[in-house]
């Protein structure tokens, strides 16, 4: 291997690790505010890759259905219940929210002139359509058991994980796609190319990575979402109820997951079930971090990154299996530093 | 409804009952607040006084009736008592260790701040003015306090939310004297403000002088009330803590 | 009288079904019949792990892909290494060997995983099930991707099973034996053990109970389930290749578990034919519907198990159960306890007045918080000593610092004359202490007899193997009249066999008091044991204590109710924000102005 390769290897590890650090960001977040272990952070990502290529591609977007649908299941629960507590002035809001926002939407995606949109509206649109999942999901699946052991609610990401990627089947088919750049441009730094979309890539991870650090130090929702993830009696107690916080985390998780699928699609070839290697990739970071520190799963994740890029030039047929063999001694190091018993449940 | 027969008083509760799986834990306990009063609920460990006040404040599912401000709620959501004024500063304080003592402070206005009153800033100084100490510290972690701080802290963010009923479990819990003096004197000072206080305390004796009523909670059920000075000087009060020679209540139940 | 079935009738009519069912179904039929089969082997594996051991696994597929190779490379190669030539020729020889392979790398993995909190565990499966996912698909060796047919069938005395009728009794011999081993397993001491890995591993370690090496026997009982359901896939299939031993698989079975009813050994057969069924069924209809090919019945099986699992945790087993319950009652199989058995041995006690516990100037943090500090205490054979104060005055910390459930930031505990400061909760109950705890730690859904039970569980010594083929009985029967006698001692004898999480909690703390006794201890901790209680049971506890001390037992108890203290004990010590206030006798200390302060507080 001469520099050269080794410049490129090195480029290509930093900007997967940079979307890698984004979804283990989402993922860390999401099980210290849910305990959720957020299997399906993977399908938010190829179905936010795929959704725009279809609208690139002049295609009605499948996922819009998706969206209405979960919208008229949500209506229909939240609806229902706030009619027996006696609250039905509530159901105008619940409807506005989960069902004539995904009308409108349909309303309006069905009326553009999809292909010829520009980039950025294509990225917009698709955002509205896959973001709001994040919350309807926790909603429909991980709300009524809120209370249940981690291994309950693992059960249960991975039970809605299957059944996204089925999903994803049938709204994208069995074909890959891989959307146009952001940025047709080529730096030359001294001995190496930089593309313009890589460099998209890292400087959105970078900015996205501030914004949140900002919304968590910042503004009362974000030190809410902090406050439950260390204390959630506390934040109970201040009216800051788990209903609310998990859907705000959701809503955070998805948007990551469909801006990491924005981001990476002009690079990789993404198929509907690719989602679950790319999350598992974040898990490794996350896992690194041991769930609960975000720089570290940061760090982890540009580790996976870049180990991922050089062993798929040393041993490429062995790559996916020394990215996941990797958790094993990240494992046997956090049980050598682990020492109390936890009791489960 | 009528408002009438509720008038001045703020929180009454009537046949509350929890259940821990098939154990009870408060049986049929009813308790009654006028609006700007102390109302202390003591008696000895393991007798259901943090369970009652968990179940008044909805962490804990109960049966039985809770009517808060004239309106009736059955086993209710936290989230509501809290939006209508009623604040809880549970034993185990709950604060948020890695947060700072400001921080803490602001998060007590949730509740307020999501209805659209961004008056924190305001009730913050108010809070900084009874809990000078809070204020030097603000910048510090919640984790860092000591106990009586830490006590402060968490009083402090509960009149964070304006609360029209303030409920304290065991205050002095794990406090030196000096701080326990003070939490009570802050106590009377609150009540001044126009706040109510529902307070449980191990500490009858300090519970008692502040405190305009008082009920003692024994193995789950309320087995003496009156008001809080008559109360202070009563024989049984002594039994029920130390049980010298106070064999009656046992043999009842056996 | 009422009629009822015996669950021994139940269990005839299910073989002579089995047994008839090659003759009547038809080979479709058969097939599928012998895959639910394999799966239920696998997923009876995932009911001991995850339902009863509260461990998840998503990687059982790769041991079942660890038991398909290793028997396909074995029985295919014709150049194996000399060493290994011998194995060559037959499948059984294979099936010895991917059995010791798989339990050896689950082994491994169990090393690894097994000690972290348990949401690493499944996280480190899925990663693990993966990578040998890959290493299937890629290795030469075993074919690729495509990979490679001319796997004998399996012969059995001579006889080759080739057909699906024929390889069909095996499999559900295999199933059968897999249920019975199982059953039994979890009906003996090793059994009672793994039971209380979810939700009483403290207890547990407190009764002695080495808590990690119960998780690796399950895990690697699960993984050897696995293995040999792979085994017979690969000899039915004559064929191997890496797609059914994929994450998605593992994902798969852990469905069938859950769905089945988790907590259930027969709940795994259960859904392992709900899942099979519905999969053949799926797969014909919803292509057609969704008018292009592919795996749509897995949005199917994702959707019923959220709903599962929000409507009734518990899976399907226990929904059935109830609804045949009414049309063919089954008759619950009443244990019986056995008197005549020659009693356990038992320890020695320490002659009354020998010096049992003594904690020297013991001190424990919690970040800027004394719990404990510099407390000294004493006991003393045959003496009762009663450690009270204020609520958060440092009690428990104090006990759990005793009892090895927590280490002492700095001082010495010195138990029958030796240092066990900073020794297991395990190896302190080995030495003769047992405890109960202030927050009742009994398993709600077990009996009163088999929770009393686990105390005894250092004074048996059958392990796994025996308790799977039923070697063990004559130790179980002594094992639970032990746990009978003291059971009655206590005064429960009529409640022992209701579930523990029926009583109220003051007979729950009795029944924790029953389970110390059960380990034959010289010293007994005991945690408010009172509270709770009415006055008669009071007495009757009182009356109790006072025996186990003439015996020359020593008490150390923690308590609040001051009338039941001050009758009984022969010492007291006071404490009050982590230290000893007061210390003496019961009398002395009642007037304490400093105790009366404490208790009463007060402002001024």
């Amino acid at each position: 291997m001469d520099l050269q390769i080794a410049l490129i290897l090195g480029q290509d590890g930093i900007t997967n690790g940079a979307i890698y650090a984004l979804l283990a960001l989402a993922l860390v977040l999401v099980f210290a505010v849910t305990r959720v272990i957020f299997i399906p952070q993977g399908e938010f990502v190829a179905y936010g890759a795929l959704t725009l290529a279809m609208i690139e591609n002049g295609f009605f977007p499948a996922t819009m259905w998706l969206l209405l649908g979960a919208g008229v299941v949500v209506t229909l629960a939240d609806g229902v219940s706030a009619i027996r507590a006696g609250q039905s002035r509530k159901v105008v809001g619940i409807a506005g929210v989960n069902l004539i926002y995904p009308l409108l939407l349909l309303a309006l995606v069905w009326s553009l002139p999809l292909r010829d949109l520009p980039l950025a509206v294509q990225v917009l649109l698709t955002l509205l359509i896959v973001v709001p999942m994040g919350p309807m999901m926790y909603r429909l699946v991980y709300q009524p058991i809120a209370d249940a052991p981690v291994l309950v609610l693992l059960i249960m990401s991975i039970a809605a994980h299957v059944a996204m990627v089925g999903l994803g089947l049938v709204f994208f088919g069995p074909e890959g796609y891989r959307t146009s750049p952001f940025s047709n441009a080529r730096f030359e730094i001294g001995p190496m190319f930089v593309t313009g979309q890589t460099i998209w890539v890292i400087l959105s991870s970078l900015v996205f990575i501030v914004a949140l650090a900002l919304f968590f130090s910042k503004t009362i929702y974000g030190k809410a979402l902090r406050a439950t993830a260390i204390n959630p009696n506390g934040a109970r107690l201040m009216g800051i109820s788990p209903m609310l916080a998990g859907k705000l985390t959701f809503f955070l998780a998805a948007l990551i997951g469909a801006l990491s699928g924005v981001l990476i699609s002009p690079i990789t070839t993404i198929y509907y079930d690719t989602g679950f290697l790319i999350g598992l990739k974040g898990f490794v970071a996350a896992i690194i971090g041991g769930l609960s520190s975000y720089p570290i799963a940061a760090a982890g994740a540009l580790m996976v990154g870049l180990l991922e890029s050089f062993s798929s030039f040393w041993a490429s047929a062995y790559k996916e299996v020394i990215v996941f063999t990797l958790v094993i001694p990240v494992l046997v190091w956090r049980s050598l530093t682990t020492h109390h018993m936890e009791e489960e449940e | 409804m009528s408002e009438t027969d509720t008038r001045g008083t703020l929180l009454e509760v009537r046949d509350l009952s929890v259940f821990y799986g098939k154990v009870e834990a408060l049986h049929g306990a009813s308790i009654r607040l006028d609006e700007g009063s102390i109302v202390t609920v003591i008696g000895p460990n393991g007798a259901g006084k943090t369970t009652m006040l968990s179940a008044i404040m909805g962490v804990l599912p109960s049966v039985g009736e809770i009517r808060f401000r004239g309106a009736v709620e059955h086993s209710p959501e936290v989230e509501t008592m809290v939006a209508r004024g009623m604040n809880l500063v549970p034993e185990k304080r709950d604060l948020f260790g890695e947060m700072s003592v400001e921080d803490n402070l602001v998060l007590g206005a949730f509740q307020r701040y999501r209805e659209g009153k961004r008056d924190h800033g305001t009730t913050l100084g108010e809070v900084f003015e009874l809990f000078p100490r809070l204020q030097e510290r603000r910048a510090q972690l919640a984790g860092t306090l000591s106990g009586g701080e830490r006590q402060m802290l968490a009083v402090g963010r509960a009149l964070m939310a304006k609360p029209r009923l303030l409920m304290l479990d065991e205050p002095s819990l794990g406090l030196a004297p000096l701080i326990v003096r003070e939490i009570f004197r802050i106590i009377s000072e609150l009540r001044s403000r126009g706040v109510s206080i529902l307070l449980v305390e191990q500490n009858a004796r300090a519970a008692l002088q502040v405190a305009d009523y008082a009920y003692v909670l024994e193995t789950g059920e309320i087995t003496i009330e009156g008001p809080a000075s008559e109360l202070a000087n009563d024989p049984r009060i002594i039994e029920a803590y130390l049980g010298l020679g106070g064999k009656h209540q046992d043999a009842l139940a056996g | 009288m009422k009629f009822e079935l015996s669950p021994k009738v139940l269990m005839i009519v299910l073989v002579v079904l089995l047994a008839l069912a090659p003759l009547v179904l038809k080979p479709y039929h058969i097939t599928v019949l012998n895959y639910i089969g394999l799966y239920s082997m696998v997923a009876i594996g995932l009911v001991l792990l995850t339902g009863v051991g509260g461990l998840t696994s998503f990687g059982q597929a790769a041991f079942v892909g660890l038991g398909a190779y290793t028997t396909a490379v074995l029985t295919t190669a014709s150049d194996l290494p000399g060493w290994l030539a011998w194995m060559g020729w037959s499948p059984w020889l294979s099936l010895v060997a991917g059995l010791i392979v798989t339990g050896t790398s689950a082994y491994l993995i169990g090393l690894v995983t097994l000690r972290l909190s348990g949401h690493f565990l499944p996280l480190g499966t899925i990663a693990w099930g993966i990578s040998l996912y890959f290493l299937f698909g890629t290795m030469g060796l075993l074919g690729g991707h495509t990979g490679f047919g001319g796997i004998p069938p399996i012969a059995v005395f001579g006889y080759e099973l080739r057909q699906g009728h024929q390889i069909f009794y095996l499999i559900w011999l295999f199933v059968l034996l897999a249920v019975i081993t199982t059953l039994n397993l979890l009906d003996s001491r090793e059994g009672r053990a793994i039971r209380a890995l979810k939700g009483g591993m403290i207890m547990a370690e407190a009764m002695g109970v080495n808590t990690a090496r119960s998780r690796m026997v399950i895990f690697v009982i699960a993984s050897l389930l696995a293995c040999a359901s792979g085994w017979l896939y690969v000899h039915m299939q004559r064929f191997v290749n890496p797609t059914p031993f994929g994450i998605h698989m593992g994902i798969e079975y852990l469905f069938m578990a859950v769905l089945g009813g988790a907590a259930h050994v027969w709940g795994a057969i259960i859904g392992a034919t709900v899942i099979t069924v519905l999969k053949q069924w799926l797969q014909d209809i919803l292509p057609a519907i969704f008018g292009q090919a592919g795996n749509f019945e897995v949005i199917f099986f994702g959707a019923l198990l959220v709903l599962i699992l929000h409507r009734a945790r518990g899976g399907l087993w226990p929904i059935l159960t109830s609804l045949t319950q009414r049309v063919v009652p089954v008759r619950a199989e009443q244990r019986q306890i056995d008197r005549n058995v020659e009693p356990l041995p038992s320890r020695e006690l320490p002659s009354k007045g020998e010096l049992l516990l003594d904690a020297r100037e013991v001190t424990r943090r919690f970040g800027g918080l004394i719990a404990c500090n510099r407390l000294s205490l004493e006991v003393r054979a045959g003496e009762i000593l009663a450690l009270i104060g204020p609520n958060g005055a440092g009690k428990s910390t104090m006990f759990n610092q005793v009892s090895g459930v927590d280490v002492p930031t700095s001082g010495k505990i010195t138990f029958l004359g030796k240092d066990v400061t900073g020794k297991t909760s395990r190896e302190i109950a080995r030495m003769g202490m047992s405890r109960t705890f202030q927050h009742v730690k009994l398993l709600p859904t077990m009996s009163v007899i088999e929770n009393v039970a686990i105390g005894a569980h250092l004074r048996g010594n059958r392990g796994v193997l025996s308790a799977a083929w039923r070697l063990d009985r004559q130790e179980e029967k002594r094992l639970l009249a032990e746990a009978a006698k003291q059971i009655e001692r206590v005064g429960l004898g009529d409640y022992m066999f209701v579930e523990a999480g029926s009583l109220a909690l003051g007979q729950q703390r009795i029944v924790e008091i029953a389970r110390a006794l059960t380990s034959d201890p010289c010293l007994l901790l005991l945690d408010e044991p009172a509270a709770g209680l009415r006055y008669k049971e009071k007495q009757a506890l009182a009356e109790l204590m006072r025996k186990l001390s003439a015996e020359g037992m020593g008490i150390l108890l923690v308590e609040h109710d001051m009338d039941f203290v001050m009758g009984l004990v022969d010492r007291v010590v006071v404490m009050e924000f982590g230290e000893k206030i007061s210390e003496g006798l019961p009398e002395e200390v009642q007037k304490d102005p400093a105790v009366l302060q404490a208790y009463l507080g007060g402002v001024e």
